[in-house]
């Protein structure tokens, strides 16, 4: 099946309106969204201090604004991670704090408060088995937190190394390893080679790594976890890969190389990039623009090439600053969110 | 901090005469004007508040930005269709210390003024600034 042959269109599901302010960044719960029988359930955070929580109406199939957390953070939330579990909320601010919110069915309460950061937390992640959770700030710092039982948490980990404000975290979707990318150009990997806690830098991409020449903005992994996408404010996507299996056998630290870019296709920055669990990369930007890309399948001397899938014009009306993929197999459905306070469903078909 | 001036003997040029907008034959108040140069640069002379940008006193001198011809109606580039503005300011001389300053007193003043769908670019006029590539 090959998608540059079938006429493809994204078209809007629905307009998700209540938040007052930008719409910072979209989570899909993992869980709710992917078993079969359960409604899907997307939360999104804003720079009205709160965060909504949307799900689809199994009669209606619309979707309504289920709960909305708010009082507890004072200042924009910044990005919100549904644990793997599904069963818990995590949520950055820019007040310096991170929240923690269980799911108890009618609503949502609020478990732990992380502080730690000097400033502005920016991003939040899980690691694959819940058991870790990881933050980044303005203040260069990342913070990498264990879950312990019975709603505590303690700082495992402050990791220095970034010269610039950190913009996003990230978890590899198979290892305990941490990515994190910043206004200093750069990606970092993170990595605790005795698997005691003790995480250290173990690799920095950088220009001189065929890296990006300006603030990158967001990462992204593909489902096997041995190709990441990033992209950045040099108005480019940049492919990497690492042989992740050499890691899975105890080999040590495979490092990751530069793939491929893809450049010429944006004109602002971008803004998010995610990867789907059927190949398919998601950009969103500053021209108000969603890109879709998948791999040409037609191997150069270079490596691996992408292809424009379809560009979708004046997705919002302002600047898109996330773009996720629900984890649902049957359908191909993509949230975005942008400075415009809304949040969109959009659904990937064929045209008829 | 750099002791002693940056540009001792800046070039002063004439303040020009406001540029009065002819009365257009429609007097319809609901139509919608599209936003063009003159309006940008009206916005950055604006005198309604209590400063106007081009009207920044260069610490070192007596003179304003629209004087030393840091910024001028040429200096802003407008499509109201496209919601796009581009204004290009050009330093008085190439290590300009204030440049990012104006840059961002530029940015903000035209993101308060205009309308949300309009999207910024500020420039360093090129060639006539070392840090060009960072005010961007």
């Amino acid at each position: 099946m090959d998608l540059m042959e079938k006429n493809l269109e994204l078209l809007e599901v629905q307009k998700l309106e209540g938040h007052t302010d930008r719409v910072w960044n979209v989570s899909w719960n993992p869980v709710s969204s992917h078993a079969h029988g359960t409604l899907p359930i997307l939360a999104s955070c804003s720079g009205d201090n709160t965060v909504r929580i949307w799900e689809q109406s199994s009669l209606s199939r619309s979707w309504t604004c289920k709960t909305v957390l708010e009082e507890t953070h004072t200042r924009t939330v910044r990005s919100c991670a549904w644990s793997p579990s599904g069963k818990l909320l995590a949520t950055a601010s820019f007040d310096g704090t991170t929240a923690i919110w269980e799911d108890l069915g009618d609503e949502f309460d609020c478990i732990s408060t992380l502080e730690g950061h000097e400033n502005e937390v920016k991003s939040v992640s899980w690691n694959a088995a819940g058991s870790y959770l990881a933050t980044c700030s303005r203040d260069k710092s990342v913070w990498i937190w264990e879950v312990l039982g019975g709603n505590e948490f303690d700082c495992a980990a402050v990791l220095n190394g970034h010269t610039q404000d950190v913009k996003m975290v990230q978890w590899h979707p198979t290892m305990d390893v941490l990515f994190s990318c910043s206004y200093d150009n750069t990606i970092k990997v993170w990595w605790s080679e005795d698997d005691d806690g003790d995480f250290q830098c173990v690799q920095t991409l950088d220009e001189s790594s065929n890296g990006h020449s300006s603030t990158v903005w967001a990462i992204s992994f593909n489902a096997t976890g041995d190709k990441m996408v990033t992209c950045s404010d040099d108005l480019t996507l940049k492919i990497w890969m690492a042989d992740i299996s050499m890691m899975h056998s105890g080999e040590g630290y495979a490092p990751w190389t530069h793939l491929c870019t893809l450049s010429g296709y944006h004109d602002r920055t971008i803004f998010s990039t995610h990867w789907s669990s059927d190949d398919i990369i998601a950009s969103g930007a500053g021209d108000d623009a969603i890109r879709l890309f998948v791999d040409s399948k037609h191997d150069s001397a270079n490596g691996p090439s992408y292809n424009l899938l379809l560009k979708k014009e004046k997705a919002h009306e302002m600047d898109i600053n996330s773009v996720q993929w629900s984890p649902s197999k049957e359908n191909r459905l993509l949230a975005s969110a942008s400075d415009d306070g809304m949040v969109k469903i959009w659904q990937l078909e064929t045209k008829l | 901090m750099v002791s002693g001036l940056i540009n001792e003997n800046p070039t002063v040029y004439e303040r020009k005469e406001r540029r009065v907008r002819t009365d257009s034959s429609n007097t319809d108040e609901f139509t919608v004007e599209p936003i063009d140069q003159l309006e940008i640069f009206d916005i950055l002379f604006c005198s309604i508040c209590t400063y106007s940008i081009v009207d920044i006193r260069d610490p070192e001198h007596p003179y304003s930005l629209e004087q030393l011809k840091v910024l001028t109606e040429d200096s802003v580039e407008v499509d109201d269709g496209k919601s796009y503005v581009r204004v290009t300011f050009t330093p008085t001389v190439e290590h300009c210390s204030m440049a990012t300053i104006i840059g961002l007193s530029v940015r903000v003043k035209l993101m308060r003024s205009l309308p949300p769908r309009y999207k910024i670019d500020i420039r360093v006029a090129p060639g006539s600034h070392a840090t060009e590539a960072a005010q961007s």
